[in-house]
């Protein structure tokens, strides 16, 4: 099958199979900062925007995209590179495979929360886990990111 | 795994309709959160998504959801926030995380009968209806408890009444499924008490829901109805939580319900 999409604002047009997910098109496309982890919408390592939206790549359906906007980290370098500094000062990054999906969710979170606290940034992330950090320290970088008193 | 061999993009709702029902083994597509989990191959399916189906409308006397309105639509429009309390807002707001919840409907959730779901029990409170494109306007009730042939769900309808609501739930972990969940509320004299995954489906438990219309709702009455729900209710074992842990629960969550809504009221 084939469509025209937007991906990090280029218009695009994607040759798929009918029943391929986002995740496998955007890797072939050569996204690799899109993971694959548990690939049944558990962990949020595939997190991309859809429309400015956090979405899971693993559970979007490609032949869905037809004149939508894509968004991965790739077009979000600086903003990305800005929170890393985050959380490297807080000791935080460790494998650092769940950081593109997470750092995806954090900048829309950053979009979306008009009055961040504690308890809704920790809602917010529910849906992205990590192996390594324990969470400690990336919950205090985030706090410092999102300006919580 | 999940495979699609083909998937189709009905024009309307007639075509998606004879679709489903011409072509055997073909299968409808809601978020595709569920479908994933599976390892199937789907040879045809059918894809609600060009049809219009994710708004929420509000009506004179209802608010209408969309098939394929999304959980994190559900949870964050102004018409489902202020829907009863927003009980079934806040039934879906631990299912996972915001991305999981921004694919998956409430049409699948609803169609998938799910005996784990949040949102049936919390629909199941505010005595939701359901509209599907050949056999019309059934009750979520009797969708669950009967046998059904192959339809399109379209949107699910919420009455709207003086509903005061309440959706408690246990769960291991946040953003685990439910061990046990519960929804009750109340509108004038009228109650009703809804106890899901336990593990098996929602259920209203008619005894607590008389009990407290003949004596209204009052702390010692939630206490009394929490105790009739555990007496009332069959629960079972699975992974998260024996049948035995299930019956000590119930009680404590209706209770806790019903003293939200006394508070609410
Ligand atoms: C990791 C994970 C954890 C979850 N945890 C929870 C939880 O804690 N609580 C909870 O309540 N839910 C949970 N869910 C379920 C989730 O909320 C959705 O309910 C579920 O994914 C179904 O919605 P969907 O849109 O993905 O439907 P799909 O998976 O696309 O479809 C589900 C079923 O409904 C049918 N269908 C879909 N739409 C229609 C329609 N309009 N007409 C007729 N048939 C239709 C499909 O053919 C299929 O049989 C979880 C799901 C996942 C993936
Ligand atoms: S890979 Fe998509 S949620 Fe885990
Ligand atoms: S840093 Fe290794 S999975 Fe998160």
């Amino acid at each position: 099958m084939q469509l025209e999409t937007t991906i990090n604002g280029n218009k695009i047009v994607l040759d798929f199979a009918g029943g391929e997910f986002l995740a496998e098109t955007l890797r072939r496309y050569g996204y690799l900062s899109v993971k694959e982890g548990c690939d049944t919408g558990s962990c949020g390592l595939c997190t991309v925007w859809l429309d400015g939206a956090p979405v899971l790549s693993c559970t979007t359906l490609t032949a869905r995209m037809e004149d939508h906007e894509i968004t991965t980290i790739e077009a979000l370098n600086v903003e990305a590179e800005e929170f890393a500094q985050f959380l490297v000062a807080e000791g935080a990054e460790q494998c650092g495979f769940c950081a593109p999906g997470f750092t995806m969710t954090v900048l829309a979170m950053r979009r979306e929360l008009k009055h961040p606290t504690v308890e809704s940034i920790n809602h917010y992330l529910a849906g992205n886990l990590c192996r390594c950090s324990g969470y400690k320290g990336q919950m205090r970088a985030i706090v410092k990111y999102m300006g919580v008193e | 795994m999940l495979e699609i061999e083909n998937i189709i993009f009905p024009a309307n709702l007639g075509e998606a309709l004879a679709t489903v029902r011409g072509i055997p083994g073909s299968v409808v597509l809601g978020g595709c959160g569920y479908l994933r989990l599976g390892s199937r191959k789907i040879r045809t399916a059918i894809d609600l998504a060009r049809l219009g189906l994710d708004k929420i409308v509000e009506t004179a006397d209802t608010v209408e959801i969309g098939a394929m309105v999304t959980l994190r639509d559900v949870e964050t429009d102004a018409l489902t926030v202020g829907l009863a309390g927003g009980v079934l807002a806040k039934s879906v707001e631990n299912i996972v995380g915001v991305q999981l919840r921004k694919c998956v409907t409430l049409g699948g959730s609803v169609a998938g009968r799910y005996p784990f779901s949040d949102p049936i029990t919390a629909l199941m409170a505010v005595d939701a209806e359901l509209l599907f494109h050949g056999r019309g306007v059934i009750s979520l009730q009797d969708y669950l408890e009967g046998k059904w042939g192959r339809d399109i769900l379209v949107k699910i309808i919420v009455p709207k009444r003086q509903w005061i609501a309440a959706f408690t739930s246990v769960r291991k972990s946040v953003t685990d499924y439910a061990v046990l969940n519960c929804a009750v509320s109340k509108s004038g004299q009228d109650y009703r008490v809804v106890v899901g995954s336990r593990p098996s489906r929602a259920l209203r438990v008619t005894t607590a829901e008389n009990f407290l219309r003949e004596n209204g709702l009052t702390k010692k009455s939630a206490v009394r109805a929490g105790e009739l729900a555990a007496e009332s209710l069959q629960f079972g074992d699975n992974p998260r939580g024996s049948g035995e842990y299930r019956k000590k629960i119930c009680p404590v969550l209706v209770k806790r319900a019903l003293l939200e809504v006394l508070d609410a009221a």
